[in-house]
Formats: C-alpha cells, structure tokens, sequence
C-alpha cells in the first residue's frame, strides 16, 4: 500500500467508500483547520476492492468525528498518538446531524424559508433512520448525494 | 414560554391537567368568561380553514380575549414574500398568543423557533393537527371515561389522513389500547405508525371491510376514502361502500360504541347514522372548543 508518511498525533481514517473522502473531509471541516491531511484515494483494499484513506495530522482533541458514522458507519477510526495507534474507534450515531443533508420533501418549510439551518434528528437508533426536524420526512440516503 | 407543534409536546399527565381543566370550562364556562380579557390570538391562516379558524378564534373569545389576523395567504405579508420567521417576529410584538396554519410541513415548528409568545400548530400540511388530535382524545375521554383499555376502530384513508396518525401516536402511549385499521390494501396504515408499534408491543389488526370488525370495536373513528388516491376507478367502485358508515353497519355495533370523524364528511357516513346517539361527530366539535379554551388557558399561563 502507498505510504504517506506517518503521524505523530492524529487520526487515520481507514475503509472510506471509495470516491468518499472528499466529501469527508469537507463534512469533517478540514478546509478550516490549519493540520496536514492526506487524502489517499482508491486505494487496493482486500475486503473492499478499493477505498479511500484519510490520515490526519492534528490534535486528537480539536477534530469532533460525531458525523462520520452518519455519513458513513463502516469507517475505521485509528487514533494515533506517538506515532502508535492507540485506539480504534467505533462512535455511536450522532443524535442530530446540522448541515449535512438537506430535506428532498417538497412539501418541507425548509425549501421555502430562507436562511434555515438543515437539521435531522435520530429518530430510529435500532434502523439508524433520521427524520427532518420540522417535517419529520424520514432521510433516504439514496436520494441524497452529500 | 410553552407551544403546542405536536400532540407529543404534552406528556399523558399534562394533557390529563388540560383535559381536567376543559371539563371543567364546559361546566363552569361563566368562570372563564373574563380569564383572558386584554388578551390577544392573532390567527396565522396561510391556508383557509375556517372550521379550525373559527374553533380556535370561538375559544379566545370565550375567554374573553380579542382574536386578529388573515384567512389565506393572499391577504396577508406571505403573499409580498415574507418568511415564516419575520411574520412571527412582528406578530410576537402585537399579541400575545398565535396559532398558525400553513400548507409547508414544518412551518409551525420555525414560528415556535423565532417567537416570542406561545405558538399553536393549527395544521402544517400533511404533516401535524394536534389540536385535532387534543379534540379527539377529550371526546373519548368523555364519551368513555377513560383514555385505557378500548379497542379503536380507525377506518378509510389510513396512508394519507394525518388525524389517524397523530392519534394513533397520542393513544399509543395509554395502557391497553387495541388499534383496528380497516382500509383499502392501497391505503393501508405506513409502515412507520406499524413499526413503532411493534416496537411497543401493541396490538394491531389490519382489515379491508367494516362490518367483519365493527362488532368489536369500543370506537370507531371514520376518515373520508377519495377518489382519487385510487390506483383505478374499478378498484374504488369494488371498496367504497365496505366504508361507508350506515344504519345497517350501525346494527352491528355495540350499544355504546362511539362514532367520531375530524368533519368534513362528505357521504362516508351516511346521513341517517346522524340521528343514532352513538353518533358522536358533532359533539366532538363542541369539545373542539373546550380544549382549546383550554390549551389558550394554560399556554398563557392563566390557569
Ligand atoms: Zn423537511
């Protein structure tokens, strides 16, 4: 496997769908944070054909990962600290994801008012099903691209 | 500061204190005349519903209080392009209680986020009535004595009609309640009303024709079947009259089986079941007022 430099402190984000980790990486909020990423893409995967790798250098503290199991339940998190893996991550579904997804309801307030924030709330843990805050509209992650 | 979105944001304790309180509005109705005198209801009716309107303006002006407002979009700022959330904001500085009715599905729940006085959900789309839905349980409450232990018809559109939802949500969360869906195949109950009850270990059971289980049944909570959410003309010339209420389905009833519908009905019960007196459509109406006597009472803080 291609290897890009290692890290001392940070997270290696591992089993991304293939094609997935840009979108990752602006769901995580990397744009905005002054740390080094590498983004590996397509890598050679046994279990998967091909993935995406994400590794970042930052502050284990700094980087909230709560979005990742929405976006995609299947990630490995490794969290690295000296250089060593210390910890591989499983997080539990957020409660509330914020301007991530949009509402494809039609009849929804939020395609007419302007300025609305875009929350869904976990409203199904068991089926892992989020509902929009105001017109309750179950999200259907085939309908939505990111 | 207190709305009412959904029939949800009352707990079973809270709605049996506003129940309480509405029975005793319609006994005692001299000693709530003046509770709200200086008060003000604007009505947000971004759609007309002058059923719910005027049940809602009756209610304040019981109270005492003053009612304002528009009856449709057209007259009103939403017309010029404003958003739900200014509306509310401008509005919270002229009364002192809202309800709103609007055609997008969510709308009542940004009015709540950006008000500064109490919001009543007068019907946002398809999606919430739960003034309806406070109606309907205070009728049972009182045609019953009790909101436990009944086995509830509920029959017709069952995919679409929104009061069965949220009442199926709000009974849901009493002891012993068995639930009866009679429905065309096609407008059967979704998925996700019957999900959350297994989840809760209620008991259901789905028939097409009325009078196989009207004999059972302690309620029965009729909806209108459209035409038009037929898949074919030849399918709904088969259904219809398996859901149409009449005298001959009403001999098979219990004698103290009650027999409600949100209005308006237009031929699922037919005109002569009016005079049964287990026909209970129209003093479900009245109790329409009381409860949001009620729910005015108690969001203001005056009770
Ligand atoms: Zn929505």
């Amino acid at each position: 496997m291609l290897n890009v430099g290692k890290i001392e402190e940070g997270f290696v984000l591992d089993h991304i769908k293939a094609g997935k980790s840009l979108e990752l990486y602006h769901h995580l909020g990397l744009d905005k944070l002054d740390c080094t990423v590498a983004i590996i893409k397509n890598a050679r995967s046994n279990a998967m054909g091909k993935k995406d790798i994400l590794k970042v250098e930052c502050n284990i503290n700094t980087l909230n990962l709560d979005v990742l199991a929405f976006v995609d339940p299947d990630i490995t998190i490794n969290v690295i600290k000296n250089g060593e893996i210390i910890e591989k991550k499983s997080l539990p579904l957020p409660k509330e994801v914020k301007g991530i997804i949009r509402c494809t309801n039609p009849r929804c307030i939020s395609t007419i008012e302007q300025e609305l924030p875009q929350i869904f709330y976990l409203a199904d843990d068991h089926r892992a099903i989020y509902r929009c805050r105001y017109c309750d509209a179950a999200y259907n992650p085939n309908g939505i691209t990111g | 500061m207190r709305h009412l979105i959904t029939p949800l944001d009352f707990s079973v304790g809270e709605l049996d204190r506003l129940f309480d309180l509405a029975d005793d509005m319609r006994e005692h109705q001299e000693r709530y005349a003046h509770l709200c005198d200086g008060k003000k209801l604007a009505s947000l009716f971004y759609e007309p519903s002058t059923r719910t309107r005027l049940s809602i303006e009756t209610a304040m002006l019981n109270l005492g209080g003053r009612t304002m407002g528009f009856s449709d979009a057209g007259s009103s700022s939403a017309a010029k392009g404003e958003s739900v959330a200014d509306t509310i904001r401008t509005v919270s500085c002229f009364a002192d209680i809202a309800a709103i009715r609007h055609p997008k599905e969510g709308a009542a729940t940004v009015a709540a986020q950006f008000s500064r006085i109490p919001v009543i959900n007068a019907g946002d789309g398809g999606h919430q009535h739960p003034t309806q839905t406070l109606t309907d349980l205070l009728t049972i409450r009182n045609l019953k004595n009790r909101l436990s232990s009944l086995t509830i018809g509920l029959c017709g559109d069952l995919k679409f009609g929104r009061t069965v939802h949220s009442l199926v949500n709000a009974l849901a969360r009493y002891q012993d309640i068995r639930f009866v869906f009679i429905s065309p195949p096609e407008l059967r109950m979704p998925d996700y009303i019957t999900e959350f009850l297994d989840d809760r270990g209620i008991h259901y059971e789905e028939y097409i024709r009325l009078e196989e289980v009207i004999g059972k049944l302690d309620l029965l909570y009729m909806t209108r079947v459209q035409r038009e959410r037929f898949f074919n003309e030849e399918d709904y010339v088969r259904l219809r009259n398996f859901y149409i209420l009449d005298a001959e389905k009403m001999s098979l009833a219990k004698n103290d089986m009650f027999v409600l519908h949100p209005l308006p009905r237009v031929n699922e019960i037919s005109v002569e079941v009016d005079n049964d007196p287990r026909a209970a459509y129209f003093r479900q109406v009245q109790f329409g007022v009381y409860v949001r006597m009620a729910l005015i009472a108690t969001l203001l803080e005056l009770v």
